[in-house]
């Protein structure tokens, strides 16, 4: 699809924002809490922070919530009725502020969720959503975007990018159709592009390895001393798993209140010790290298093989989050 | 499924119970709805998740031929949660099914070709599933012969249906159990799986062994049938990672890059041999 060059002002983003309030969609948007940027829900513009490199958690609860109903059930002896979480109401959802790696994590993660078994759950959720992504004019040394096929100026997966210019206005570029219903609805917002170029306005993001090299040489490091020795500070904590736009690993737990109750979809980690555990006690992924190992290799091997599409954005959340200082990117770059 | 979200389970009617051995039980499993019934296949390999509402949901493979038809059966062991919470369930309870899922072992090319199951323990249900898809059509096949071992006589399951195999006559049925675990009128073999196969093994020569077992067996019956003379091709395990999703999203069943739920959870020898030892 092509896409449509505007320009939109900085006093009219407010105006934008109050009209999508205001045509009854939820809008989650960076908010600062005293430690963290956090995708929040919020009502006001101003509630609304434009000074973060990336938000401290994934925008992915959107779609994937940390826990999420399959289904309620009620049971007697006799009988047990099941009704079905999918066709409850959800709210249009625009996700302000994402930067190109959290629009570009969707990608991947529906695929996940797509497939031979298409995820009702998952897709209801995603087809309401609208990604409004602001390009990135600063990185820090865990930003590695460009290493996997992104960059801080990255359309993939964006509804609408927008891209601060030196005047302050912005660059709108629209990229979906989704994007151009956005526009269309606020047309009066939108101006004919700018002349300023993008790229001298985006953060430069240094380029530590190739996707492709890096997913060749792992064909082959199953076996490797690397796994043990970049994991061995690792608590199995799970939070590299927690904040990352991709990771989708779920546990299904049920909950239950008497005669009633719900089954869960529950995020889960591969760094967990018991995510493999077998009922016998055997467990095929034993140590905290084997477990470093398999996010290494699902998201830089098995599915860029499976999907094209590597399963990290270089966001570099999960390293930032680590209390083991373990470093995503100098582990690959050791590779 | 016909539900479009893919986590409902089917409900199905316990019919039957059968005590296999100490803490193993064989549901026989009726869908309430009818046309959900009627609607319903399989072939032998699939495995579905069988679950307690309010306790949650649990791995087995369908233990049932795909001959039978108007039901399907479960075999399993009573050790965590949610296998206790099926254990104190009851004929005429409802119980939730989803599946069936995974591949299938390719009977259909197995025609005209000797048979040889190897089992260990609890890893006769999956197997079982295939055996009687393929004593069903026996016509189609040459010898059959069966090795099973367990730890002991009364961890042995199907014991009837053991009975019944080793007083057919066109079957070579073999049982074992592990030294200790013999009672004194016990008239099978003593000894593990592998080495008892080593034995009483049917020539490589057009055929086909089937080997389902813990990891640990699958690891050491493999070698035996390669000094056997069995090729690669030949050979066909079922494997059972954890998983919870049973259809490749949850992320924690795949040996490598192939996921146990999709891709398998049927693998052949040569397949097993690309993959690392993940499970």
């Amino acid at each position: 699809m092509q896409i449509d060059n505007y320009l939109i002002r900085q006093t009219s983003l407010e105006k934008l924002f109050n009209n999508l309030i205001g045509n009854g969609k939820t809008v989650f948007a960076p908010q600062a809490s005293e430690k963290r940027i956090l995708f929040e829900k919020v009502k006001a513009f101003s509630e609304i922070t434009d000074n973060y490199l990336v938000t401290t958690n994934a925008a992915k609860s959107v779609v994937f919530p940390r826990t999420e109903k399959l289904f309620s059930y009620k049971k007697t002896k006799e009988t047990t009725e099941i009704t079905d979480a999918s066709t409850e109401a959800v709210p249009e959802v625009v996700l302000w502020g994402t930067r190109p790696c959290d629009a570009a994590a969707f990608i991947p993660l529906t695929d996940t969720f797509n497939g031979d078994y298409p995820d009702i759950l998952y897709n209801n959720r995603r087809g309401k959503v609208y990604l409004l992504s602001f390009s990135c004019a600063t990185c820090d040394e865990y930003c590695f975007c460009t290493s996997v096929n992104g960059s801080p100026g990255n359309t993939a997966g964006s509804d609408i990018l927008f891209t601060k210019l030196s005047t302050g206005d912005y660059l709108a570029e629209v990229i979906t159709e989704k994007g151009k219903k956005l526009v269309a609805e606020n047309q009066t917002l939108f101006e004919a592009a700018p002349e300023e170029e993008k790229e001298p306005n985006l953060a430069k993001v240094k380029t530590y390895f190739n996707q492709d090299e890096i997913q060749a040489k792992l064909q082959n490091l199953f076996e490797n001393p690397v796994w043990d020795e970049k994991s061995r500070a690792c608590l199995g904590c799970g939070s590299c798993a927690f904040v990352c736009p991709v990771c989708s690993c779920f546990d299904i737990q049920d909950e239950k209140h008497g005669s009633k109750g719900t089954r869960l979809r529950c995020w889960d980690s591969c760094g967990f010790s018991l995510f493999t555990l077998h009922t016998s006690g055997h467990n095929p992924r034993e140590t905290q290298g084997a477990r470093w190992r398999q996010r290494i290799l699902h998201k830089f091997l098995y599915m860029p093989d499976k999907s094209k599409v590597a399963g990290c954005v270089g966001c570099g959340r999960c390293s930032r989050v680590c209390p083991a200082d373990i470093n995503i990117l100098e582990t690959v770059t050791s590779i | 499924m016909n539900n479009p979200n893919i986590y409902i389970p089917y409900l199905m009617r316990i019919e039957k119970i059968t005590q296999e051995a100490p803490g193993v039980k064989t549901f026989r499993l009726k869908f309430e709805n009818k046309q959900e019934a009627e609607e319903f296949e399989f072939k032998a390999g699939q495995f579905g998740e069988y679950s307690i509402v309010g306790v949650g949901e649990s791995t087995f493979c369908i233990a049932s031929s795909p001959t039978r038809k108007g039901y399907i059966e479960c075999t399993f062991r009573q050790v965590g949660r949610v296998t206790s919470a099926l254990a104190s369930a009851e004929e005429g309870d409802v119980i939730g099914f989803r599946g069936p899922y995974g591949n299938t072992f390719p009977i259909d090319e197995w025609k005209g070709k000797n048979l040889v199951f190897i089992a260990g323990g609890i890893a006769l249900p999956p197997m079982r599933c295939v055996i009687w898809n393929a004593l069903d059509l026996r016509e189609n096949f040459e010898d059959i012969t069966i090795v099973y071992g367990a730890r002991t006589v009364a961890d042995l399951v199907y014991k009837h249906e053991l009975e019944e195999w080793g007083n057919r006559p066109d079957i070579k049925l073999v049982t074992t159990v592990d030294p200790g675990g013999e009672t004194p009128d016990w008239k099978g073999e003593i000894g593990f799986v592998p080495s008892v196969l080593e034995k009483v093994a049917p020539s490589a020569e057009n055929t086909i062994a089937i080997v389902c077992g813990p990891p640990i067996m699958i690891k050491f019956t493999f070698p035996v049938l390669e000094k056997l003379g069995f090729a690669d091709h030949n050979i066909y395990t079922t494997l059972e990672n954890r998983m919870k999703c049973g259809f490749g999203k949850c992320g924690r069943c795949n040996v490598g890059e192939k996921y146990v739920c999709i891709d398998g959870p049927v693998f052949s020898g040569e397949e097993l041999k690309l993959l690392p030892a993940e499970y």
